[in-house]
């Protein structure tokens, strides 16, 4: 008889440490400072000839992307090689045509073939939960869930990636004004960010979007809600930008991304609201000229491509955490 | 067979009885209340000390399963758990596969559930063939094979110029029509209430506005066809305010809860709870309290167990993709009383909201206990906990939220006309 999910939270053991990273959301400020200052040495590998630590040697890192993904995973997966982990990819396309294994089926095999770590991706919100809530329910909690996003709701290696960018760039979270602009309704990023800004004590968040692509009753995630975003954009020190997917183009979301562009993309013109030394943040892949203008994309405040560089400190400082021999 | 039920509390909503009284039963009905008929030999004594003796509980929305889905519940599983949990009258969705749209179908149904162990079985007939909203059933005849009204279970009638002319000739019968509402865009995709708990779940929410406006629709055809409406499963005080403001224009409609939206509210998704997956989705902390409330005014008719078991492969999975559902024959009974602690409600009051007052709305003659009437008879003992589990349930359905709590008031036994249909003193 299977053990049900009763809908507990796993992700801190009974000491109340990190067993698994599902979401940001509950994590205590110490727990989120230690994966970012974990990571800050990290980022010093990648400039040495051996490009290696030993921390997961002998350890098997399994990529279970049940959605397709070349960026995310591959960070992941340098990451866990870095770190010396023998990595497995798997991409497992899930149409709900052809259902075939189920979840739980696909992670019990592979949990029998000596898994220590699964990094999970899935289109379902929550599914790394309900992995994570069964290997507790049958005794393997030995092996490590790291969440790599979950439908809409969280992405938090991305969230911490961020936060070590913001953090690398303005070193003290308590006097920032940060927003996020975009599609945060169906964005798992803007969710973590949120909740790390706020656990890191950013005094002000704030999210810019038309009506249609903000969650209901988004403000009791602590942010402040802005429709215009010349309005939202006066004094702020961080700019995140968020992408929009093109399946939102269409239907009844938005008319236009001509129109989008117009009211809610990235301008020189419209960055020049923000304070002079805000930092331009966008977690990738970016629609050019969607969301986001190349002159501001290619621009000096832009740190996009080094939150792609700290993205790999932060999943090896992740893994090693919860991992690490 | 002639049976004392000696030493109870008997407690009954139509007559608004509450006192120590003994009831004497023969021949499957009540034969007497307080003293045994003249020449009462009897054959059985069950001893009701300490107990509430009531009449059984009419449940106004179980799904047995049967035809179909065999594999997640059958009529044998259902009807214990029907029987361990005090009820002894149930009405059953068309939601089968085959659906109930077929005069053939119904009687197989209540032909297959006619044991005597097995609780009364309504069927709701279908209400548009295939439930698809397309063309009318044959509700004369569904009617003869015994249904009791027409609905579409959880489905909607996409198309008003359907939905006003099933209403209009249901109406020509007088046939009550049963009906969720929901509007089905509005809940396109949709898993959980639109509120903050969707928002920080990153689930697709469903607004309240899917209920009050496909409510509006029902309510103004309602009024058009004068057919007799029953809403089930509401669950939004908007839903139910709207409800009362046509019953004061003259609209004579009647509604029911459930017991899951009675207790529980969208916090109770947890961290992707699948048994709190449900339909309609559990809705904020305010449309609960105004549910309890309403439930007590009288505003809410009825509470159901709204009973749809689900095997466990069918909860297992991300909340998306979890069927939609949980068991609840076995809950109604301890809910009811629960509410009614919380309410501070007279037990008397809180009994006819899942015994007489849901018979009406069934439009038969039960849920009361008088000389004459079947003995469908319910003894529980308040002051016992029932302790929810996997082993504990009859269901085959082990999907509830409620899996480890424990809640007042244990069945001692349950009598379907006069037949010992469940025996607590033996577990």
């Amino acid at each position: 008889m299977s053990v049900m999910n009763t809908g507990g939270n796993p992700q801190l053991n009974r000491h109340g440490e990190l067993n698994h990273l599902l979401t940001i959301e509950g994590l205590p400020r110490d727990v989120l400072t230690r994966i970012l200052d974990t990571a800050a040495p990290f980022t010093e590998v990648a400039e040495r000839e051996v490009k290696k630590l030993p921390l997961l040697r002998g350890k098997s890192v399994f990529n279970l992307f049940f959605e397709n993904s070349t960026r995310t995973r591959t960070t992941f997966e340098i990451a866990a090689k870095r770190l010396s982990a023998d990595v497995i990819n798997l991409n497992i396309s899930t149409s709900s045509a052809n259902k075939g294994e189920t979840l739980l089926d696909t992670v019990d095999n592979l949990a029998a073939m000596q898994a220590d770590m699964f990094v999970v991706r899935h289109a379902s919100s929550g599914a790394p939960y309900l992995i994570a809530q069964h290997l507790a329910a049958t005794d393997r909690d030995h092996i490590h869930v790291v969440n790599a996003g979950d439908g809409r709701h969280a992405h938090p290696t991305q969230g911490l990636l961020d936060m070590y960018t913001i953090r690398h760039y303005k070193k003290d979270f308590t006097q920032l004004t940060v927003a996020i602009i975009g599609d945060v309704l169906h964005s798992r990023v803007a969710r973590s960010q949120i909740h790390a800004l706020n656990i890191l004590g950013v005094p002000e968040i704030r999210v810019i979007a038309p009506k249609t692509l903000l969650p209901t009753g988004v403000e009791r995630l602590g942010v402040r809600v802005f429709n215009d975003m010349r309005e939202g954009l006066r004094g702020v020190d961080v700019v995140m930008m968020l992408r929009l997917q093109n399946e939102r183009m269409q239907g009844a979301l938005l008319p236009s991304t001509q129109e989008f562009f117009k009211s809610w993309g990235l301008t020189p013109e419209k960055l020049a609201l923000a304070k002079p030394d805000a930092i331009v943040m966008h977690p990738g892949p970016m629609n050019r000229g969607v969301e986001i203008d190349s002159a501001v994309a290619d621009g000096k405040q832009a740190v996009i491509l080094p939150q792609v560089t700290f993205g790999i400190a932060v999943r090896m400082a992740v893994m090693a955490m919860l991992g690490g021999n | 067979m002639k049976i004392h039920i000696k030493n109870g509390r008997l407690i009954d909503p139509a007559t608004q009885t509450d006192k120590p009284l003994d009831l004497f039963i023969g021949a499957g009905r009540i034969v007497g209340i307080g003293c045994a008929p003249a020449g009462f030999e009897v054959n059985s004594v069950l001893d009701a000390s300490g107990c509430v003796v009531c009449p059984g509980l009419v449940d106004l929305s179980a799904r047995l399963r049967e035809p179909g889905f065999e594999y997640r519940a059958t009529l044998e599983s259902e009807m214990a758990a029907a029987a361990a949990g005090g009820v002894t009258r149930l009405a059953c969705p068309p939601d089968t596969d085959p659906v109930l749209d077929e005069p053939g179908l119904v009687e197989m149904l209540t032909h297959r559930a006619r044991l005597p162990e097995f609780a009364h079985v309504h069927p709701v007939g279908a209400l548009t063939t295939q439930l698809e909203g397309k063309a009318l059933t044959e509700m004369a005849e569904l009617a003869e094979a015994g249904c009791v009204a027409f609905g579409q279970a959880n489905r909607a009638v996409v198309d008003t110029q359907v939905l006003l002319r099933a209403m209009m000739y249901a109406a020509t019968f007088d046939f009550p029509v049963w009906l969720q509402a929901q509007d089905p865009f509005l809940a396109r995709k949709g898993v959980a209430h639109d509120g903050e708990v969707a928002a920080r779940l990153g689930l697709v929410g469903i607004p309240v506005a899917a209920e009050t406006i496909a409510l509006a629709t029902i309510l103004q055809l309602a009024r058009e066809t004068g057919a007799r409406v029953h809403v089930t499963r509401i669950s939004s005080a908007a839903g139910v305010e709207m409800i009362a403001a046509a019953r004061a224009a003259g609209i004579g409609v009647t509604c029911d809860v459930a017991i899951h939206h009675l207790h529980l509210c969208e916090n109770d998704v947890g961290f992707f709870n699948a048994h709190a997956r449900l339909d309609p989705p559990l809705r904020s902390t305010g449309d609960r309290d105004a549910l309890r409330r309403a439930l007590v005014s009288g505003a809410i008719n009825a509470l159901c167990s709204d009973h749809t078991p689900v095997d466990d492969d069918g909860k297992q999975t991300p909340f998306d993709e979890a069927e939609v559902g949980a068991t609840g024959l076995e809950l109604l009974l301890p809910l009811t009383l629960k509410w009614a602690q919380e309410m501070k409600l007279p037990l008397v009051t809180a009994l006819a909201r899942v015994t007489s007052d849901p018979a009406r709305i069934l439009g038969v003659e039960a849920g009361c206990l008088k000389v004459g009437a079947p003995a469908d008879i319910c003894v529980f003992d308040p002051a016992a906990d029932y302790l929810v589990s996997r082993e504990a349930l009859k269901s085959q359905g082990k999907n509830t939220p409620f899996l480890g709590y424990a809640f007042p008031g244990r069945v001692r036994y349950t009598l379907i006309d006069g037949h010992l249909a469940f025996d607590g003193t033996l577990s």
